[in-house]
């Protein structure tokens, strides 16, 4: 374990010898570490890709009529963009990544439950990806239906919709293989003393995810199969004209979908639970119900599907139910929050980068939670539905919460694991400029919406130019602050200063353990004395 | 894992119970568009489940039910030590397998050869609950009988494992989650074979 101060690399640990050479020993590693990683660079080259679709979507809303791209273009790119953003990275994001990167080692393991299954799940999610990105430069073309695949027209449209959603069954059987390995290694593989009441929070969040992966993501498979057999066979499960019910698609599609955003979020919530009592230095507050919340939104969350359905024709009554049922959901989310601001109650507060990404996920969830009251109402969401307040509303909690997160847990765990780390100073600028843009593009985005401008819509009114081009140019600065975090991040982790140990002084377990991480993580099989949050007490191996 | 090889049989079987989980869930779909399906047309249904014939279905329940016997004895007779009989209970499985695929061929030829298949003129001029009943009817039997044929094909390969002898009386969790498996193809069909053979 050599640290040199002269920019040389620094020791090994799991980067070293694995008697495999080149870039096989890191596509038929069974490492966690080095699979999450792999996951790592993979979610991120996609975000990359969709964000650039979404600078040009941008781009062409800037003013009304045609500005970059034609009409059919313009589906083709915001239904990219909407796949390749949640299937390919925020549903893998937070839990492939630092899940494998960080909960072995939180729970005192040497590795997940199936480190072949692991390997497995990454190759299937590069499979898949791979048969999306075929889909969009064959047959009929990109698809033009939406992430959402809404039948009769995913059924009808010429595009290649059969390949993409084909691909996205098998993204599905990568994330329920995953799910399956978390649960398994974290009823199992715990170190000894290692309670469920000591498990560190970002762990429960994975569990609550990981339940939720395995009972609702078979119903999407099941759903998209259908819309293969709908345009290959002609089945006509979904077409009125045969007897068939389209509202069945939907129903079946949210019944995976809405759980899924919480797929997305919950880990998002683990990684801010991690943070702030960290950064505060003071244990979290309210930990059993924190614990807890994750298993109910993952429980209640699981049960409010229909309030995506308010206008397609559902019956009142279920309208109803749906939107209690979703006013529901907001209480364990409350809990969390509220929870978190007490942790920083007359803590110690430091503000470094990952604590500034942590504290904007409160605020801008916070924003994105209210504006999904506002859509869970039935009565408000009839006049905001499918207009630009919705887009605002889901890009405030899953890119300013989840996104946000994902950076937070960047920059507060990749040092570990680089054994280098970035600079302060860029990393604050990038995340002030991501946050003004942010909230520039997407508040904007609210404000249109509630005028009445509707989303997916090529053209626009004259009346919401000046809006739109407000929005266009907050992405610009979202933009600036993104290129400035990665390459500070880059520059930082390959060759940056040497990052000890425990520099932010955690108390969880990845924190007792060498820098970057030796290959099976603990010399000797740890045992747990004290909580994760219990900052006293120091480190956990006696 | 590289030098500290570990067996979990424990968690290997509590991850192969939520793979089933997983699977209960994916035909789950489409029992519940059976379900809204027959609510709003009971009649077409009836009518419609009649065209079903309840020989071929009786008969590929016993074959079926049968083949779980022989999965669940092989578990039985490898804890034993006996590899040959081993091999011969998972043979018995693969044969009622195939038995089973070979009935589901000539019924869907029968009804194929009668106009009766997704988009068909037929169902297309008929009331629109039958087009339902009947594609809801292929995708369910099909998509069963994929999961036939990947049963069969993981029975087949711990039968490849037992008769190398890596797979005993002492290592053994692959077969008894093969057998899992199994058993869950079973199971699905005992839920198919009512709904939409008998209760109509």
């Amino acid at each position: 374990m050599s640290v040199a101060d002269n920019g040389r690399p620094v020791a090994a640990g799991f980067w070293g010898d694995t008697g495999k050479s080149g870039i096989r020993s890191w596509i038929f590693s069974t490492d966690h570490k080095r699979i999450g990683l792999l996951y790592l660079y993979s979610v991120l080259g996609f975000f990359l890709v969709g964000v650039i679709l979404g600078l040009l979507l941008r781009i062409e809303l800037m003013a009304p009529g045609r500005t970059i791209m034609g009409a059919q273009t313009y589906n083709a790119v915001f239904t990219v963009h909407g796949v390749v953003m949640i299937f390919l990275f925020i549903i893998p994001g937070i839990p492939a990544s630092f899940g494998n990167l960080v909960m072995p080692i939180q729970i005192g393991a040497r590795d997940v439950a199936f480190p072949k299954l692991n390997l497995f799940s990454w190759w299937l999610y590069a499979i898949g990806a791979v048969i999306v990105l075929t889909s969009l430069f064959s047959g009929g073309g990109a698809p033009d239906t939406g992430w959402t695949f809404y039948v009769p027209f995913s059924a009808r449209t010429g595009t290649n919709v059969s390949l993409a959603v084909f691909g996205v069954f098998v993204l599905g059987f990568s994330s329920i293989l995953t799910g399956i390995n978390f649960i398994t290694t974290i009823h199992r593989l715990r170190a000894k003393g290692m309670g469920w009441g000591r498990l560190p929070l970002f762990v429960w969040s994975l569990y609550a995810t990981a339940w939720v992966q395995v009972l609702a993501t078979p119903i999407i498979a099941i759903t998209l199969v259908l819309v293969i057999a709908e345009r290959v066979l002609g089945a006509g499960l979904f077409d009125p004209g045969r007897g068939g019910d389209p509202i069945m698609f939907q129903h079946l599609f949210w019944i995976y979908s809405h759980p899924a955003v919480y797929i997305m979020i919950l880990p998002a919530m683990g990684v801010v639970s991690e943070i702030i009592p960290v950064f505060s230095r003071k244990p979290i507050f309210g930990y059993k119900m924190i614990a807890i919340s994750s298993i109910a939104i993952a429980g209640a969350g699981s049960l409010v599907w229909g309030h995506h359905m308010y206008t397609s024709g559902m019956s009142d009554r279920a309208v109803m139910v749906f939107s209690f049922l979703t006013f529901l959901v907001a209480i364990p989310s409350a809990i969390k929050v509220f929870n978190w601001v007490s942790t920083l109650y007359k803590g110690s507060i430091s503000l470094e980068a990952p604590m500034l990404f942590a504290l904007s996920f409160i605020l801008l969830f916070s924003i994105g939670g209210l504006s999904g009251l506002v859509l869970g109402a039935a009565a408000t969401d009839v006049h905001v539905h499918d207009t630009h307040f919705v887009v605002g509303h889901f890009h405030y909690v899953m890119f300013g919460g989840t996104g946000f997160a994902f950076f937070g847990a960047a920059h507060y765990w990749l040092p570990k694991y680089y054994g280098r780390r970035y600079r302060e100073k860029p990393a604050l600028v990038g995340w002030a400029l991501m946050f003004v843009g942010f909230n520039i593009t997407y508040f904007t985005m609210q404000v249109l919406g509630i005028r009445g401008m509707p989303r997916r819509y090529y053209d626009y009114l004259p009346e919401f130019a000046n809006l739109n081009l407000v929005a266009t140019v907050g992405s610009w600065i979202l933009a600036l602050g993104l290129i400035i975090m990665i390459v500070n991040l880059w520059r930082g982790l390959f060759w940056g200063e040497p990052f000890g140990e425990n520099p932010w002084g955690g108390a969880t377990l990845e924190w007792t353990i060498a820098t970057p991480p030796p290959t099976e993580n603990f010399e000797e099989d740890p045992v747990v004395t004290h909580g994760p949050y219990d900052f006293k007490k120091g480190v956990g191996i006696p | 894992m590289s030098h500290s090889e570990h067996k979990d049989n424990v968690g290997a079987k509590l991850g192969m119970w939520l793979f089933l989980f997983t699977e209960l869930l994916l035909f789950g779909g489409l029992f519940i568009l059976y379900a809204v399906y027959l609510e709003r047309y009971p009649h077409e249904f009836s009518l419609a489940g009649r065209e079903l014939n309840v020989v071929f279905g009786t008969v590929n329940t016993v074959v079926l039910l049968t083949s779980s016997l022989f999965a669940a004895m092989a578990v039985t007779a490898v804890k034993r030590g006996e590899r040959g009989t081993t091999l011969a209970l998972l043979g018995g499985t693969l044969g009622c397998a195939a038995i089973f695929l070979v009935i589901k061929y000539f019924e869907w030829s029968a009804k194929i050869h009668h106009g009766i298949f997704p988009g068909s003129s037929r169902l297309l001029a008929g009331a629109p609950g039958e087009s339902v009943f009947f594609s809801l009817y292929y995708i369910t039997t099909g998509l069963h009988g994929v999961h036939v044929v990947i049963g069969g094909a993981i029975l087949s390969w711990i039968g490849a494992r037992v008769k190398r002898g890596t797979l005993n009386a002492g290592d053994n969790v692959a077969l008894e989650n093969g057998t899992l498996y199994w058993h869950l193809v079973d199971l699905v069909w005992i839920f198919i074979f009512p709904l939409y053979y008998l209760i109509l």
